[in-house]
């Protein structure tokens, strides 16, 4: 028997519920309203009073009306089917909703339940299996999706028997397995999973030793992202991080892309829908919302289900990664997410930390980056959920609990910078405070020296000295003036800023200079390095100035252009003469 | 307010704080409306069988024996065509007489569009000012604030740029507006005959500050029927967003809430956000355009309201005194119009993004090479040049009494450029500059 209770009190979307039976924590439940049921979660229990928050609107809500509890936590629905849809931070699917607004207690499928799934078996009976195990696949799209034994079926069953190819739709039985005590369980093309809990069938997790290759040079080259690592960019408004985030899932090297849009601008996401439908992937020439799942839930939506969305985001990734594919997940921002937890405490009158954000913020944040990684499955595939959050820091100031907290759970740290945004260099990623650890990682050391040269590291850790010893430069140059300083200031200056033109800076809005491949990065940044570290000969810092102006535009046309095309090589020999003919012997 | 046969009248009220009273009464809906006194009230928290009212305009002269109604609704706004060429103050009643208004009645506040029926936008809005035009276009659809200081003539660039933004409909959310500038509005719409396509609900400083949380929704409703029901552009203007902030705060701080960040509400975002997101592309062809003021205290964007805004809406612009050509102009570093990207080099000529780029980029330049000049340092020939190119491009684009049209704009962009710079200098895609660089 469900449990049942009556409203008893109404703080925005707090509701205070007297429940007639048993009530746990996290658990999902329906107030009534009229004919409407509005979805709602609990957060808190005292005594007989369930504290619910409901994902929609309170308006007109009355005490008196009836809740029904559902005895299970917010899940997800897991089965071929998820990619190129849209959801929202509940998974309902937005493109089925009739009309022009989302009205309340609307839910729609997250599936279609009738589609016909050409299913190929992979397990035989006898094989011993269990919970993640994978039974058999279908084509989701261009990828293998594999039927698994659902994650909540711990310990280890034998398989009796396994249907044969041919159609089906998902809620047909595919496989049958039995447990130790002979007992046989059906098993569908369908799973669910609640989101909060971390799926955790694989063998184990080893530290990433692949780099995640994102196309954008001021990240591949200066500062990479390990698949199955964590990452953060943080930036006040303006900086660039939608621009940025919607240029990674555009040209990163993952199987799956999973965008979550949390409590930001409905007009971004609109770009998506509108883009990648038409926007092809070059390295499979599938179009790119084949392989992306959007969970959108902006800002205008209900604040409870905001917070929801990170974790069904999550999930859905867990679940592709069991499949042995790169997911990358992309939310923007998780600083809403956050605020929506401090919406919350905030309405449960509990003590606040700091800016009124909950005391557990921090543990919160830590412990959904870590639901990140790189895992070997328990048949030695290899998956991985790639994680990269925004931040919007109050103010810009990344002295608040939002930044602090993420900066100790995630690995990489990509700094945006009002100074370079304001001054149009983008993207704004300021070389000298963003770091990633990866690049101490001796397994990602020796990876780098694999894919991309010996002693990569090494050279791109001089590039980075020689960033900072330009803007050392600049400092002084700005304090003593131009001729206050020797001409070595400006030449280190300038070769600081042939760095940062040539290989941070990049056009996201150029065809060409959007995407480079790490080819490209490799052969751009060694020419640079290779100019950086050549000793010229000036008259004066005017001399220097005109210079390396004249190469900055050189190299930059060459950005502009097609790789290794006739007008790449002619701005190529125009910088190699221009070079030979200044440098000092 | 209509009233129902068979209403029930409370008359005990248990406590009264200086926004909100509370009593016990049954059968009350959240968010619904009520009367106390004479005074229109709304249902903030219901405890069982207590209900707390906040009333608008203040309890001041409330007694523990008032007379209250619960109207068993939430406010609405009465819809038609009708509305247009009218003022209205914060509960949807015209102001400065006239008849009570006939019309669908709608609650305000409704619900959000699925973002997955929103349609990108793509038209531009042109208002023949240089620094929104070229430098951060504008397009339908599209939430931008100015950010400006109090002494800045925001509101008189507002009412320009409605009066040039090509739209059906103009729709005044005025809060914490002055009189004088109520009147000004007034006048200019009159003067330019415009005044058949504007709508507007004001709240002024002489009413009540609580009043003024509902005009944001009371015109977005106005703005909703025009652009969904009537598929026409819809252009909203709202004055100044940062006094409706201020009343959010004191209502919080009433309701004893916890502030966070500058005794904002920690719902800042949100609250904020639900206003913004109503601007929209619809599929019908209408759109919601919303551009609001935010004032900011001595230029501080960090402060909570400008912070959270500029993270919602699709850009900022700034108005900046250019000291050198005396001229008021759209600060062109820290201004930025999201959305241009969508219509730039678009629907626009092709030379537009990399012109507007170099432009700013030379700017800059020259904003250095005041800076030395400020600290005493020799200027280089290039120096000069940018200092002379900063002048001009400040007087005939930045400033705001420029009224031409883009491809003017470019033009005058390039023959700047041509003037003061060399090739390279301007640095350009080469096959832009060999066909625009003026010979």
């Amino acid at each position: 028997m469900k449990t049942t209770g009556q409203v008893s009190g109404i703080i925005a979307n707090i509701v205070v519920v007297k429940a007639d039976g048993p009530v746990s924590q996290n658990e999902i439940c329906y107030v009534h309203m009229g004919d409407v049921k509005m979805m709602a979660e609990v957060i808190k229990v005292v005594g007989d009073d369930a504290y619910v928050q409901v994902f929609d609107s309170t308006r007109g809500l009355t005490t008196g009306n009836k809740v029904e509890f559902e005895g299970h936590m917010l899940e997800v629905t897991l089965a071929p089917g998820i990619l190129s849809r849209s959801y929202d931070g509940l998974q309902n699917d937005l493109a089925k909703m009739d009309g022009l607004f989302i009205e309340r207690g609307t839910r729609t499928e997250p599936m279609d339940f009738d589609r016909q799934w050409e299913f190929t078996p992979i397990a035989k009976p006898g094989d011993t299996v269990t919970g993640g195990d994978w039974l058999g696949e279908v084509k989701e799209q261009w990828i293998a999706h594999k039927i698994m034994v659902p994650f909540t079926m711990e310990g280890s069953y034998t398989v009796k028997s396994v249907a044969e190819a041919g159609s089906y739709v998902i809620t047909d039985t595919v496989a049958v397995v039995t447990d130790r005590n002979g007992k046989d369980y059906e098993i569908t093309m369908v799973q669910k999973w609640p989101v909060k809990i971390p799926i955790r069938n694989y063998r184990e997790k080893p530290r990433p030793y692949k780099i995640m290759e994102t196309g954008v040079r001021a990240i591949d080259t200066f500062n990479p992202l390990a698949e199955g690592g964590t990452g953060f960019i943080p930036g006040p408004f303006g900086a660039g991080k939608t621009v940025l985030q919607h240029a990674i899932s555009k040209q990163a090297e993952a199987d799956i892309i999973i965008f979550v849009a949390c409590g930001e601008r409905a007009n971004e996401v609109v770009e998506v829908f509108t883009e990648f439908p038409e926007l092809e992937d070059p390295r499979t020439g599938h179009k790119l919302m084949e392989r992306t799942t959007i969970i959108c839930n902006t800002s205008n939506m209900p604040v409870a289900a905001r917070e929801a969305s990170v974790y069904t985001g999550m999930t859905i990734g867990e679940y592709y990664r069991a499949m042995g594919l790169k997911v990358l997940i992309l939310a923007d921002s998780t600083s809403r997410w956050a605020q929506a937890l401090r919406e919350m405490s905030n309405r449960l009158e509990e003590l606040p930390g700091q800016d009124a954000f909950p005391m557990d913020l921090s543990s919160i944040i830590s412990s959904f980056y870590a639901r990140a990684g790189l895992v070997y499955l328990n048949n030695g595939q290899s998956g991985s959920v790639t994680f990269l959050g925004t931040v919007s820091p109050a103010g810009g100031n990344l002295k608040e609990p939002v930044t602090e907290s993420t900066k100790k759970a995630a690995r990489c740290f990509y700094a945006l910078a009002q100074s370079r945004a304001d001054s149009k260099r983008y993207p704004a990623i300021d070389p000298v405070d963003s770091y990633s650890k990866y690049l101490d990682y001796d397994e990602i050391r020796q990876y780098l020296d694999e894919r991309v040269e010996k002693g990569w590291t090494d050279m791109v850790n001089h590039a980075k000295t020689l960033v900072r010893r330009g803007k050392e430069a600049y400092d002084q140059i700005n304090i003593l003036g131009d001729d206050g300083v020797p001409v070595e200031y400006h030449d280190r200056f300038w070769k600081s800023e042939l760095i940062d033109y040539v290989i941070l800076q990049q056009d996201a809005f150029d065809d060409i200079d959007a995407n480079c491949p790490i080819e490209r990065q490799k052969y751009m940044f060694k020419m640079v390095l290779d100019v950086c570290d050549r000793e010229f000969r000036y008259d004066n810092f005017e001399d220097c100035s005109a210079f390396f102006k004249n190469l900055i535009n050189l190299f930059r046309q060459m950005n502009y252009s097609e790789w290794k095309s006739e007008k790449f090589e002619q701005y190529q020999n125009e910088i190699l003469t221009a070079v030979d003919a200044k440098e000092a012997r | 307010m209509q009233t129902k046969a068979f209403q029930k009248i409370y008359t005990h009220i248990d406590n009264i704080t200086k926004a909100t009273v509370t009593l016990n009464a049954t059968g009350v809906g959240n968010d619904e409306l009520a009367t106390v006194g004479s005074r229109l009230a709304q249902v903030v928290k219901i405890n069982g069988e207590q209900i707390t009212l906040q009333i608008f305009a203040g309890t001041e002269g409330i007694a523990t024996d008032s007379e209250v109604v619960f109207l068993s609704a939430p406010p609405k706004l009465n819809v038609s065509d009708d509305l247009a060429g009218r003022f209205f103050n914060a509960y949807g009643e015209p102001i400065e007489g006239g008849n009570q208004l006939d019309g669908e009645p709608r609650e305000i506040g409704g619900p959000t569009v699925n973002p997955f029926r929103r349609i990108q936008p793509s038209e531009l809005i042109a208002t023949g000012i240089a620094g929104i035009d070229l430098n951060n276009t504008i397009v339908t659809g599209q939430k931008i604030p100015f950010f400006a200081d109090p002494d800045q003539p925001y509101n008189q660039v507002m009412a320009m740029v409605a009066l040039r933004a090509k739209a059906d409909k103009i729709i005044l959310g005025g809060m914490g507006m002055s009189n004088d500038d109520f009147l000004f509005f007034k006048n200019v719409f009159e003067n330019a005959g415009a005044l058949d396509r504007i709508v507007s609900f004001i709240n002024t400083t002489e009413n009540p500050p609580v009043e003024r949380l509902l005009i944001p929704d009371m015109a977005l409703t106005a703005a909703e029927y025009f652009a969904v029901d009537k598929g026409e552009k819809v252009l909203v203007l709202l004055t100044d967003m940062t006094q409706y902030a201020d009343a959010l705060a004191i209502v919080a701080n009433r309701m004893d809430q916890i502030p966070s960040k500058d005794s904002m509400p920690g719902s800042l975002y949100s609250d904020l956000a639900k206003i913004y997101e109503k601007a929209v592309q619809l599929p019908n062809g209408g759109s919601i355009t919303l551009i609001a003021v935010t004032t900011l205290s001595g230029g501080d964007i960090t402060h909570a309201v400008p912070d959270n805004t500029g993270y919602i809406t699709e850009g900022q612009l700034y108005l900046r005194n250019d000291t050198d050509t005396g001229k008021v102009i759209i600060d062109p570093f820290r201004s930025l119009s999201r959305l241009k990207q969508l219509v730039i080099g678009k629907k626009t000529r092709e030379d537009h993004p990399q012109v507007m780029n170099a432009a700013v980029r030379l700017f800059a330049d020259a904003a250095n090479a005041k800076t030395k000049l400020e600290n005493g340092f020799d200027l280089t020939d290039y120096d000069e040049r940018t200092l002379k190119f900063g002048f001009d491009y400040s007087l005939e684009l930045l400033s705001i009494d420029v009224n031409i049209d883009i491809e003017t704009m470019l033009d005058t962009a390039w023959r700047l450029f041509a003037k003061y710079f060399t090739n390279s200098e301007v640095a350009i895609r080469e096959d832009i500059m060999n066909k625009y660089w003026p010979q």
